[in-house]
């Protein structure tokens, strides 16, 4: 537990520096959607969501039997506690639920990025994005 | 018989035979029907109960007589053991073990809650399932979720000894239940997804001391393999089999998992189960047939050692773990009289073997909705890939479309049944195609090693997700197909009252008639159903069981459904997420006609 508590600790420390940098552009989306597509940073989230996260959480961000659904959660949560979330994990262990998320902060296709996959699931979770593989802006390359 | 006069009684016709003679106890025990002794109900895994009190003729007046709460909500696979007169029940994390009384409508005689660190629960692939207990010399064998493998007292529930089989902060975590061969427990291990040496391990019955330890990939010796004895369709393996397939030391985080189920035949001393897909999920990042992952193993249950092995899917390209059960069945196959192992796999064939020499017979689509590969080369054994839906050839960062099966596999873990009375086996299948695209990912011990995007749907034109049939082994042909809603996830039973029983994932137990796979009963359980079906005679009267709880992989689709809307589903209809039949909760249900 101390070492769980520690590593949020440091995670926090981590987006106390990155609160900063998004409140400058907090009127701006995270995420690029026209016409139904979207940039490479979106889709990448989706990518990155699905190596990471589907397991869990379900395909599209739609949860499943046994994680939320983020598509949901990110309409109340906020940006700031989101990072904190996956880097930091969260447990709710007892009577009635046995729900643990480890903490991401050491994996590095999940901590490096975390911009693309929130912007991902605001998208999903705004209806901005339908569910299934995001089709990219034509012709754009990494 | 009260369950201490029992205890008493069994306490000495038993004891003398605990150590190496244990064997004879299963051996005589699982051919009563009056019991289930093992989680596959008996060695050859063929689920089939003898009983004939519940017959297709009076199965609509089954009812049920008791149920009982889990108070876990997590998805509940594999079901119940009867011992005498009392019954024990599992659950997932935090893995509980009840001991019921059934002289007295399940009240708990014990109940056993090992304390596990939480942190193993998002080490867990797919939901924190536990597919069940084994029993032997009074003793109840669990297999924790963090890979600790305990040996209660069946009687008090007390721990007699316990032992760590893996290390759940490298991913190495448990699901499968140990089966007690002779006088060893045999556990395997879950974590395909995050890089483990997949193995399966065996422990002495007595003391939980180390009996051999037998690897799905690396070097000879720790694969238990004897490059001359070992046969693959009917030839030496030769030296290295393994290594000579992976690039580098990468065998070290190759996966192989063995979390499915484990039969024996013990005329032949030969133990049987698969092996798990490959780590990563990206191909590209794993060149060569990356052996011995996806393969079905025979071996030696005193030694280890391998006495022949055939792997279905060289170099995995969809996640289509090879860990279904092994049913042993002596049938005619193609006019012959054949000690066959018939094993319906997650690629979609079903596949009927020789398991003596592990000659290969028969390997036919027992979904015809199956596109990956055209048929099985029965020569070389290999699968003719179609390149339209080979990740491989179509590369990392490639989308390709339509691939049938999805990950889940025409069939997952869920067992299917086999009935010498009619000769027909009883599959209960999924339904389901995919999207898939691989993409380069880095290994981080603990952490989910992937690599690939995935989306799940119904096969075009179709709008079931699921199936359940009956096969025919020696022609490898659907005898009959009833199509499901959703995937049918829940272990078949078949019994000589030509009956055969499955759940499904709204939650139905369901009877049909063995013959011809008319429906003669249904009943809407708590919860969906991804347990397996038993049958057991207590006071006499013959009960039906099942545990109920949705959720394991079957349940990734529970919230929302599989994918959007009508999506490719053509004019047949939309798609409903399961979240509108069903919702959580552990609960066992018992049945019985009047």
């Amino acid at each position: 537990m101390m070492l769980r508590l520690f590593g949020g600790g440091l995670a926090l420390a981590a987006l106390v520096l990155s609160a900063t940098l998004s409140n400058a552009t907090a009127d701006q989306k995270p995420y690029v959607v026209k016409d139904g597509k979207t940039d490479q940073n979106t889709y990448n989230g989706w990518r990155r969501y699905s190596e990471s996260c589907l397991r869990c959480h379900g395909p599209d961000g739609s949860g499943s039997s046994y994680a939320p659904d983020l598509t949901n959660s990110l309409k109340t949560m906020s940006e700031d506690t989101f990072k904190a979330t996956v880097m930091g994990g969260r447990v709710n262990v007892g009577q009635a639920n046995q729900n643990v998320m480890p903490m991401f902060a050491n994996v590095e296709d999940v901590a490096m990025y975390i911009d693309d996959i929130y912007g991902y699931l605001k998208a999903r979770s705004d209806g901005a994005l339908d569910r299934g593989r995001p089709e990219r802006f034509k012709d754009e390359k990494k | 018989m009260g369950w201490r006069t029992f205890f008493a009684v069994t306490a000495i016709c038993l004891f003398p035979f605990v150590g190496a003679k244990a064997n004879d106890e299963l051996l005589k025990l699982e051919t009563d029907p009056n019991q289930w002794v093992m989680p596959t109900h008996d060695y050859a895994a063929q689920r089939y109960s003898t009983l004939t009190q519940i017959t297709k003729d009076n199965v609509k007046r089954l009812h049920p007589v008791w149920t009982f709460s889990t108070g876990v909500l997590r998805g509940h696979e594999g079901a119940p053991l009867v011992i005498g007169d009392v019954m024990y029940v599992h659950t997932p994390f935090p893995n509980i073990v009840y001991a019921l009384d059934l002289n007295h409508e399940g009240r708990v005689i014990w109940k056993y809650e090992p304390r596990q660190d939480p942190a193993v629960i998002p080490v867990m692939c797919c939901d924190t399932v536990n597919r069940g207990l084994s029993y032997a010399g009074g003793k109840i064998l669990l297999s924790q979720a963090d890979t600790t493998l305990v040996a209660l007292d069946a009687k008090t529930g007390d721990v007699v000894w316990q032992v760590k089989n893996g290390d759940a902060t490298k991913g190495e975590t448990s699901t499968g239940a140990p089966v007690v061969i002779k006088d060893k427990v045999l556990v395997g291990v879950s974590g395909g997804e995050f890089g483990v040496q997949g193995r399966m391990t065996a422990y002495n019955l007595k003391d939980g001391s180390l009996a051999w330890k037998a690897a799905s990939v690396g070097p000879d010796e720790e694969i238990l393999f004897d490059p001359q004895k070992t046969l693959s369709l009917g030839k030496p393996v030769g030296a290295n089999s393994s290594l000579s397939t992976w690039e580098g030391d990468q065998w070290k985080i190759g996966g192989g998992a063995t979390w499915g189920w484990i039969s024996f035949d013990p005329k032949l001393n030969l133990v049987y189960y698969g092996s798990g897909n490959p780590s990563t999920w990206n191909p590209a990042q794993r060149p060569g047939d990356n052996k011995w992952s996806l393969t079905i193993f025979a071996r030696d249950a005193d030694t280890g050692v391998a006495k022949w092995v055939y792997q279905m899917t060289p170099h995995d390209e969809w996640d289509y773990d090879g860990v279904n059960e092994m049913i042993l069945a002596d049938i005619p196959v193609k006019g012959k009289p054949t000690k066959a192992l018939v094993h319906f796999d997650r690629n979609g064939f079903g596949y009927t073997l020789n398991r003596e020499t592990g000659e290969l017979l028969v390997a036919e689509k027992f979904d015809p909705k199956v596109n990956w590969a055209s048929h099985i080369d029965m020569k070389t054994g290999r699968p003719v890939v179609v390149a339209q839906y080979s990740t491989q050839l179509n590369g990392p960062d490639h989308n390709s479309e339509g691939i049938c099966p999805a990950a889940l596999g025409s069939k997952d873990e869920q067992p299917a049944a086999f009935s010498p009375k009619t000769g027909l086996f009883y599959v209960p299948t999924n339904h389901v195609c995919m999207d898939y695209e691989p993409f380069k990912v880095s290994y981080t011990a603990g952490q989910p090693y992937v690599g690939a995007t995935l989306s799940m749907y119904p096969p075009k034109g179709d709008s079931n997700l699921g199936n359940f049939i009956a096969w025919d082994a020696s022609a490898g042909k659907i005898v009959w197909s009833n199509s499901e809603p959703f995937s049918a996830w829940s272990g078949a039973l078949v019994t000589a009252g030509d009956v055969v029983f499955y759940g499904t994932l709204e939650g139905y137990l369901k009877a049909l008639d063995a013959k011809t796979g008319k429906e003669l009963y249904r009943f809407k359980t708590p919860s969906g159903i991804i347990g397996n079906v038993m049958t057991y005679v207590h006071g006499g009267k013959q009960y039906v069981a099942v545990l109920s709880g949705v959720g394991g992989w079957a349940g990734i689709g529970l919230a929302a459904g599989l994918t959007k809307g009508t999506d490719g589903l053509g004019a047949v209809g939309a798609y409903k997420a399961l979240s509108s039949y069903t919702q959580l909760g552990g609960v066992l249900t018992v049945f019985a006609v009047d």
